[in-house]
């Protein structure tokens, strides 16, 4: 197990995703789906990226999905892994694998949503084994 | 309108220097200009169009064409990082195409070393405007670890081994051994590729590029101009460009932008794959090169760890020659952008200037492939497909 944790940097929220880390802080992962076209995305921004509507809304994504890819940075001060997690509801998102034996990773691993608190600013969805 | 025989290399020049703690950005852009025009045996007065990326200082092409005093009618700073200069050299033939310019210099220069930039371990922010940060920062994307997932999900879905990226590199160390100027000059074997240290799982000290100041230049001219420079003639083909990003969170690690940008340009060319006697293929780690390869339709995909296995891109030896000057992963990788230097030495295949050690005999169709930003989350691919006349 790593025990000690990397300090991540805070994110900078911008106007069009306030809602986005608000919801970050209470400990909910939210996407956009969009009433139009009915695709799922993210990063979450106002205009939907398949069809351009703007009849796009937030949805509380349920936390689950598995592991697309993955990477131990091991030349760095705390190795981290950096990973795409495949969501449950369909995207596929960046992310860091906390709590885990970084060494016993496999791709296609079942994944769960774990905040992990950033350095000043507000947690950041990150994954563990479900 | 195709730019198909519309425009010809006249000029390439690559800087000799690796390290350039005593020159200044906006010298090594002059140096290198200087460099190229006297290769096409043109002169500063001849040039009529100027294409730089983001790597040039200042206001870009106006702090350049300040600096250089040169009298334009043609500017194009596309910037699509290190595959800028592929794409310029696309962008460079539809303007002489369309009367804009008959001679079109390209500039690249940089000096990470002398700065002391941790190229590919420290995280880059491009700032917070740009609307992927706060989504992607904080979870410390490096450019190794970025690409280390596009190998990680190849080697699973594809059983791609270390062994064969590192057959890659192999590769591109026996070219190097023969350039002089290449940063690293020894010939490594399989073993010792994947017995250095771990980066960014799975990848490599070894299957890094290096990191070097220096720069290159080009010059681009109209059929009419080629023909009176008393130098050996390559005519530009075809040319693609083409970005690949996250697709709403459609990600797919596993292909480049070369899918697309590979087939634009091989139609316009009118060739395809068998034809190309050379390559040069982006080679920031040895995965890009395998993933591009792919695209590219060298072979099928998923069979580019047997492709580029056991020598086969040894000049001399392998079926398809490639980087025969050491490429970024042994030879230059400037300014941290190394579209360039892949058309430089394209170039010297098709005039039949390279090392007599690497030359590819009857080399009359070559490729060269650029790829900007990163395989890991968006880039700008480009393929040019020139020919000897």
């Amino acid at each position: 197990m790593t025990t000690r944790q990397r300090t991540i940097p805070a994110p900078q929220p911008s106007p069009d995703t306030k809602e986005f880390w608000d919801a970050a802080a209470k400990g909910t992962l939210l996407l956009k789906v969009c009433r139009a076209c009915g695709e799922t995305y993210y990063y979450p921004r106002p205009l939907c990226p398949f069809c351009m509507s703007d009849q796009t809304e937030w949805k509380t994504a349920a936390g689950t999905g598995t592991l697309y890819s993955y990477s131990v940075m091991r030349r760095a001060e705390v190795p981290y892994a950096i990973a795409y997690v495949t969501l449950d509801e369909g995207p596929t998102m960046m992310t860091n694998l906390v709590g885990c034996d970084f060494d016993a990773l496999r791709i296609g691993q079942r994944m769960k949503l774990a905040f992990t608190p950033t350095d000043g600013g507000p947690p950041v969805p990150t994954f563990t084994l479900a | 309108m195709s730019i198909k025989g519309k425009a010809y290399i006249a000029g390439a020049y690559e800087h000799p220097t690796r390290k350039a703690d005593t020159i200044s950005l906006a010298q090594l852009h002059a140096d290198v200009a200087k460099g190229a025009l006297a290769d096409a045996g043109l002169t500063k007065d001849d040039v009529d169009g100027y294409f730089c990326a983001g790597d040039a200082p200042g206001l870009g092409p106006l702090s350049m064409a300040d600096y250089l005093g040169l009298k334009l009618r043609h500017l194009d700073s596309t910037e699509t990082g290190g595959s800028s200069y592929v794409v310029h050299v696309g962008h460079a033939a539809q303007a002489i195409a369309a009367g804009k310019c008959s001679v079109a210099l390209i500039t690249l220069a940089g000096r990470p070393r002398a700065e002391g930039m941790a190229t590919g371990t420290a995280p880059r922010n491009y700032g917070a405007a740009a609307p992927d940060v706060q989504f992607e920062f904080p979870f410390g994307p490096t450019v190794v670890n970025q690409y280390a997932m596009c190998a990680m999900r190849h080697m699973h879905e594809f059983g791609t081994t270390s062994e064969q990226l590192a057959w890659i590199k192999v590769a591109a160390s026996h070219h190097a051994q023969h350039n002089p100027h290449a940063l690293l000059r020894d010939v490594v074997t399989v073993e010792e590729v994947v017995s250095s240290p771990i980066i960014a799982d799975p990848l490599h000290r070894l299957d890094c590029c290096v990191i070097t100041d220096g720069g290159g230049a080009l010059v681009v001219v109209s059929p009419e101009i080629a023909k009176r420079l008393n130098r050996p003639r390559v005519k530009l083909l075809g040319a693609g460009e083409a970005p690949k990003h996250q697709m709403g969170g459609k990600i797919d690690l596993t292909y480049t932008g070369a899918r697309h940008s590979g087939p634009i340009a091989f139609a316009e060319a009118g060739v395809k794959p068998a034809d190309v006697k050379y390559v040069s293929i982006y080679d920031s780690f040895t995965i890009t090169v395998l993933m591009t390869l792919e695209d590219l339709g060298f072979c099928a995909k998923g069979q580019g760890g047997k492709l580029v296995a056991d020598g086969n891109l040894i000049a001399g030896s392998g079926k398809l020659p490639f980087n025969t000057d050491g490429g970024g992963l042994c030879n230059n990788h400037p300014g941290n952008r190394g579209g360039m230097t892949k058309v430089i030495e394209a170039v010297r295949q098709l005039r039949g200037e390279a090392h007599p050690k690497v030359q590819v005999k009857n080399c009359d169709v070559a490729l060269a492939h650029g790829t900007g930003g990163s395989l890991g989350t968006r880039h700008a691919s480009a393929t040019v497909i020139l020919e000897r006349e």
